[in-house]
C-alpha cells in the first residue's frame, strides 16, 4: 500500500504530440482515483507512465517515497486490470495467475495460498484449469482482477476494465470494484471515459481534458461545483444547459437571443450561465419571483419519458441552445406548450465567457 | 515461394517494445549472415558481371559496359525467348485464375460434399513443379500419352518435344494444372470471407444471380484477384523452371523455354557469364517492378477493408 | 439463400477429374511392367507389378542412378524437407521477434534488408548463388542444400505478420508479471504461435520436399539425391533407353509426391490457414 505522486508529468509522443501537459496529482494510501475525460485526452497515457509502460518526457512519478521513473514494470510493485483483460490465452486460469508470481521466484505453496485466495473472493474457483477462452466475459474480467490482486501490491491501476462488458455486468462488477478496493484498501488509479461509472466509484475524480487537469475533487463537490464549463458539460447527465450570454446593463442577454431576468453581478462582459436540468422548476405562466437566480420563458419541443422521471427539450422563443430540464414522470407536456421556469440564485453557475473557468 | 512475395509493410508498430540494446542483433544475427552471403552477395556478383566479359579460358574478365546487356536484348533468341515467355505466362496466369475462380464459386455453393471437393481441388498444391512436369510428359508423350491419343481424334498429331508449339502446349497445360490449386484456395477464402449479411442483402436487391456474382462477390473478390494475378506472374515467370526442365528432358533444342530457363542455360551450359548476368539483372528489374505494383494494389487492398 | 444447382456438381466433378486424373493415371501405371505401358501407352487399370515396381524403386540402386536406392533419396527429401522448415522457423522466429518486438537503432534497416529478399527468387540470381557456395566448398553437401535456400525472408514475413496482430496488452501484461525479452518468447509468443508454427512447417516442408532447380546443381554426388532430383536422373535415362522405365518413372514420381500431398491433406484446416492469413 502506498501514496502515489505525480509531479507536473508531461509526455510527448513522437511527432510532437503532447498527450499530458504537466499534470500533478498526490494520491493518497488507500484512495480510489477515477481519471475521467473523453476519449483521446490523456488518461491511458498517464496510467500507462505510472505503470511504467511509457517513458516519462518530464517529470517524477513517486510511489511510496520511491521515485520510479527508471524503474521497469515489474518491479513498481503495481498491478494493471486491461480493457481486453490481456489474460494468456493458452495458459490456465489458475496459471494466468500465478505466471507474475512464479517470475519472482516465490515458493510453490505461497503461490497456490494465494490464488485460491484470489479465487475465493472472486468466485472463480470452479474455473481454475479452463483455458481464457472458455470464459464469459464477465468470467474473464474476474481472471483480469484476480491477476492484479494476487500480486498484493502497492497499487491497481485500471484502464477502462469495464468497458468490454454488457450494461448490466458493468454495474454489477462496478459494485464488486468498490466493494473489493474498500475491503483490501489498496490505492487505485482507475480510467474511465464514463462519467457515471467515474461518479460511482471515485473517493476522488480528477477531470482531464486534452492532457490537462480541469477539476480534482470528490464527485459530489466536482457536480455542485463545476470548475470550468467543460467538467459541467462532462459530469451529470443530461449535461449541464449552457447558455452563452453577454451582459446589458445590469441584466443579461442570451446570444443570439433574448434578454434573460438575471443579475449581471460579476462585472464581466460574457458570461456562460449554466444550470441543471433538475435545477430548473415549472412555475405558473405569467408569475413573478423577484428572488429567483434565473426566470426562462421557453417552449417545449419534446418530452421524453425514461421511467422514474421524465426531460423535457424546450427552446427559447428567439432562439438560443435547446434546455433539458428533469420533471417527474408524471408530467404531461406537449410539444408547443409555453413553460416559465425559475432556478434558485445559488443553483445557477458563472462561467468565464473567454476561458469558460468558473468565476 | 512465390505466394510469400506478398508483403504488406504497413502495420502499426507495438506500442510498447523492448529496449534492450544487444539481444534484438543477437536474434537478428542468423537470419541477417544467411542474407549477407546467401542472398546480397550473389545479387551484387550478378549486377557486377553483367558489366564484364569473362574470359572463356578463365584468364579474367573484362569491364564492357552495357555490351552484355545491348547483345542480351538485340539478339533474335532473346526475343523469341521473351515473345514465348510472355505468351506462356498470359496464358497460365489467366486460365488458372479463371478455372480455379469457377470452380471456388461453385464450393463456396454446395454444401453437400464440400468439404471433399476443397480437399479434391487443392491437393495438387503439394504436387512438385517436375514431378508435375513429369507426369505432364507421359500424358503427351508421343508413344504412350492418352492425351496425345485424345488430340489424334481431332487430327492433331502432337510431337512433344520436336513440335515448338505442341512442346508449348503441354508446358503450359501442365503448368496450369499445377497453378489452380493455390488460386482455388484463395479464391475460396476469399469468397467465404464475404459476409454472409452482405450476400444476404444482395440477394434481396438483385434476383439473377449472374449479376449478383458480378456486381457484387466479383467487386468484393477484386483485391484477392489483384493479388493472385501477381503471384500467378511471378509464378509462371520463375517457379514453373522444374516443369520446362522435365518436358524438355533438359534438352531444349528448338523448343520454346522462358526467360528464366534461359539464364539458366546461358550461364550453366553456354558458360556465357556475363549475358547469362545481363538477363538475370534485367529479370531483377523486372521482379522489381512487379513488386512496387503489387505493393500499390496492395496499399488499395487495405483500402478496401 | 442460394439455390444449387445440378450443373454445379457438374461443374466441380469436371474440375476433380481434370486435377485427379493425371496422377491416377500415373499411379495406375506404375503399376505394370515397362513393356506392357510401351506397347499400350499409360494403363487405366491396376496391374499386377504394384509391389515389385515399388520394391525396385525403393530398394534397388541402379534403377535411375548407379548408387542409389529409393529409400536413401526419401532419407534425402526428409532431411531436405525437415532440415529447411525447422531452420526456417527457427531463424524466422528470431528475426520478425527482433523486429516487432525490440527498439534498437538501424532497426529499420535491418527490415529492409531482410525484406528485399523477397524481392529476388533464386531463380534469377542462381549462377552467382552456386559459384558462392561452390567458393565456399559447401556443393554436395546438406548444409549446401539447406541453409541457401533459407535466405528468403518469407517466413520472417509470416512471423512479422503474426506477432504485429497479437495485442500489444498481452506484452505490457507480461512484463508487469516481470518478464524479460527472453521469458516473454518462450513462455507467451512461443505458445501463442503454436497453430502458426504449424501452418508454417507445413508451407516450408512441402516448399523444401519439392525443391528442383538447387538440388539439381548443388547435390552432383547421388548419395546426396532427394527425390525429386532423382527425376532429373530418370530424364537423363530415358533419352538412351530403348524402352523406357516409364513403370519405375511413374513410381517414383507418385513416392516423391506422396509424402507432401499426404501432410496438406491431413493439416488441411491449419495450412490453409497459414497460407491465406499470412499474406493478409
Ligand atoms: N503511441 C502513441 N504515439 C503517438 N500518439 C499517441 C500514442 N498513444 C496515444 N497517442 C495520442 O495521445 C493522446 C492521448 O491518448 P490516450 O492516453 O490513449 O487517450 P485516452 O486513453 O484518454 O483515450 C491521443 O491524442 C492519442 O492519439
Ligand atoms: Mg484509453
Amino acid at each position: 500500500m502506498a501514496t502515489i505522486t505525480l509531479d507536473s508529468v508531461r509526455k510527448v509522443y513522437a511527432g510532437n504530440v503532447e498527450a499530458v501537459k504537466g499534470v500533478s496529482i498526490d494520491i493518497q494510501d488507500g484512495e480510489f482515483i477515477v481519471l475521467v475525460g473523453p476519449s483521446g485526452c490523456g488518461k491511458s497515457t498517464l496510467l500507462r507512465m505510472v505503470a511504467g509502460l511509457e517513458d516519462i518526457t518530464t517529470g517524477e512519478v513517486k510511489i511510496g517515497e520511491r521515485v520510479v521513473n527508471n524503474v521497469d514494470p515489474a518491479d513498481r510493485d503495481i498491478a494493471m486490470v486491461f480493457q481486453n483483460y490481456a489474460l494468456y490465452p493458452h495458459m490456465s486460469v489458475y496459471n494466468n495467475l500465478a505466471y507474475g508470481l512464479k517470475n519472482r521466484g516465490m515458493a510453490k505453496g505461497e503461490i497456490d495460498r494465494r490464488v485460491k485466495e484470489a479465487a475465493r473472493i472472486l468466485e472463480i474457483g470452479e474455473y481454475l484449469d479452463r483455458k481464457p477462452r472458455a470464459l464469459s466475459g464477465g468470467q474473464r474480467q474476474r481472471v483480469a482482477m484476480g491477476r492484479a490482486i494476487v500480486r498484493e501490491p502497492a497499487a491497481f491501476l485500471f484502464d477502462e476494465p469495464l468497458s468490454n462488458l454488457d450494461a448490466k455486468l458493468r454495474v454489477q462488477m462496478r459494485v464488486e470494484i468498490k466493494r473489493l478496493q474498500k475491503s483490501l484498501g489498496t490505492t487505485s488509479v482507475y480510467v474511465t471515459h464514463d462519467q457515471l461509472e467515474a461518479m460511482t466509484l471515485a473517493d476522488r475524480l480528477v477531470v482531464l481534458n486534452k492532457g490537462n487537469i480541469e477539476q480534482i475533487g470528490a464527485p459530489i463537490e466536482v457536480y455542485d461545483r463545476p470548475a470550468s464549463t467543460f467538467v459541467a458539460s462532462f459530469i451529470g447527465s443530461p449535461a449541464m444547459n449552457l447558455l452563452p450570454v453577454s451582459a446589458n446593463g445590469s441584466g443579461l442577454q442570451l446570444e443570439g437571443g433574448e434578454g434573460l431576468s438575471g443579475p449581471n453581478t460579476y462585472g464581466r462582459d460574457k458570461y456562460t450561465v449554466g444550470i441543471r436540468p433538475e435545477h430548473l422548476r415549472v412555475v405558473d405562466a405569467g408569475s413573478s419571483h423577484p428572488d429567483a437566480g434565473l426566470s426562462l420563458d421557453l417552449v417545449v419541443n419534446v418530452l421524453e419519458p425514461v421511467g422514474a422521471e421524465s426531460f423535457v427539450y424546450a427552446s427559447f422563443a428567439k432562439g438560443g441552445p435547446e434546455m433539458v430540464i428533469r420533471v417527474s414522470n408524471h408530467a404531461r407536456y406537449q410539444p408547443g406548450e409555453k413553460l416559465q421556469l425559475i432556478a434558485d440564485a445559488q443553483d445557477v453557475h458563472f462561467f468565464d465567457g473567454g476561458n469558460g473557468k468558473r468565476i | 515461394m512465390v505466394h510469400a512475395r506478398l508483403v504488406r509493410f504497413g502495420g502499426a508498430m507495438k506500442k510498447v517494445q523492448f529496449n534492450t540494446r544487444s539481444v534484438p542483433y543477437l536474434l537478428l544475427l542468423p537470419q541477417l549472415s544467411i542474407v549477407a552471403i546467401f542472398f546480397l552477395w550473389p545479387a551484387a556478383e550478378a549486377v557486377r558481371s553483367s558489366f564484364y566479359l569473362e574470359d572463356p579460358f578463365g584468364f579474367g574478365a573484362t569491364f564492357v559496359g552495357f555490351d552484355n546487356f545491348i547483345d542480351t536484348v538485340t539478339s533474335s533468341d532473346y526475343a523469341r525467348v521473351a515473345r514465348f515467355t510472355t505468351v506462356f505466362t498470359l496464358l497460365v496466369t489467366f486460365l488458372s485464375l479463371g478455372i480455379a475462380l469457377l470452380l471456388a464459386v461453385k464450393a463456396d455453393k454446395v454444401l453437400r460434399g464440400a468439404s471433399s471437393y476443397k480437399t479434391l481441388l487443392m491437393w495438387v498444391y503439394a504436387v512438385a513443379p517436375p514431378v508435375a512436369g513429369l507426369i505432364g510428359v507421359m500424358m503427351f508423350d508421343q508413344h504412350v500419352g492418352p492425351m496425345v491419343d485424345f488430340f489424334a481424334l481431332f487430327g492433331w498429331e502432337m510431337q512433344i518435344g520436336v513440335n515448338y508449339f505442341d512442346t508449348g502446349f503441354a508446358m503450359t497445360a501442365t503448368a496450369i494444372w499445377k497453378q489452380i490449386p493455390v488460386n482455388f484456395i484463395f479464391f475460396l477464402s476469399g469468397l467465404q470471407g464475404i459476409s454472409k449479411s452482405v450476400q444476404e442483402a444482395a440477394s434481396i436487391d438483385c434476383r439473377s444471380g449472374f449479376r449478383r456474382f458480378w456486381t457484387v462477390t466479383f467487386p468484393l473478390l477484386a483485391p484477392t484477384g489483384f493479388f493472385l494475378l501477381i503471384i500467378n506472374i511471378t509464378y509462371a515467370m520463375f517457379d514453373t523452371f522444374g516443369i520446362i526442365d522435365v518436358v524438355l528432358k533438359g534438352e531444349p533444342g528448338n523448343n520454346p523455354v522462358t526467360l528464366v530457363y534461359k539464364v539458366f542455360l546461358d550461364g550453366f551450359r553456354g558458360n556465357d557469364l556475363g549475358g547469362s548476368s545481363a538477363q538475370s539483372v534485367i529479370l531483377m528489374i523486372l521482379v522489381f517492378v512487379l513488386t512496387v505494383i503489387q505493393f500499390r494494389l496492395i496499399e488499395r487492398r487495405v483500402h478496401y477493408t | 439463400m442460394k439455390r444449387i444447382k445440378f450443373s454445379d456438381h457438374v461443374i466441380l466433378l469436371a474440375g476433380v477429374f481434370f486435377m485427379v486424373a493425371p496422377v491416377a493415371l500415373a499411379f495406375l501405371t506404375s503399376t505394370h511392367d515397362a513393356v506392357t505401358i510401351y506397347k499400350s501407352g499409360m494403363q487405366f487399370t491396376f496391374g499386377d507389378q504394384f509391389l515389385q515396381n515399388y520394391e525396385t524403386v525403393l530398394t534397388r540402386a541402379g534403377g535411375f542412378t548407379k548408387e542409389v536406392d529409393g529409400l536413401v533419396m526419401l532419407k534425402n527429401s526428409l532431411i531436405l524437407g525437415l532440415g529447411f522448415a525447422i531452420g526456417k522457423i527457427i531463424i524466422s522466429m528470431l528475426a520478425a521477434y527482433a523486429i516487432v518486438y525490440f527498439r534498437f537503432p538501424f532497426a529499420s534497416l535491418c527490415f529492409w534488408v531482410i525484406f528485399c529478399t523477397l524481392l529476388l527468387p533464386l531463380e534469377v540470381r542462381i549462377l552467382p548463388s552456386y559459384e558462392i557456395v561452390q567458393g565456399l566448398g559447401m556443393v554436395n553437401t546438406y548444409s549446401g542444400l539447406i541453409v541457401p535456400l533459407i535466405a528468403s525472408a518469407t517466413g520472417t514475413f509470416f512471423f512479422r505478420q503474426f506477432f504485429l496482430s497479437v495485442p500489444d496488452e498481452l506484452l505490457e501484461a507480461a512484463r508487469i508479471d516481470g518478464a524479460g525479452p527472453w521469458k516473454f518468447f518462450i513462455d507467451i509468443l512461443v505458445p501463442l504461435s503454436k497453430t502458426m508454427i504449424a501452418a508454417i512447417f507445413i508451407i516450408m516442408f512441402v516448399y523444401g520436399w519439392n525443391q528442383y532447380l538447387w538440388p539439381t546443381l548443388i547435390t552432383t554426388e547421388e548419395s546426396l539425391f532427394t527425390l525429386v532430383r532423382g527425376i532429373k536422373q530418370i530424364m537423363q535415362v530415358w533419352i538412351g533407353a530403348q524402352i523406357p522405365d516409364f513403370n519405375e518413372a511413374m513410381a517414383l514420381a507418385i513416392l516423391a509426391m506422396l509424402p507432401p500431398v499426404v501432410i496438406v491433406v491431413i493439416f488441411q484446416s491449419w495450412f490453409i490457414k497459414g497460407l491465406v492469413e499470412s499474406d493478409k
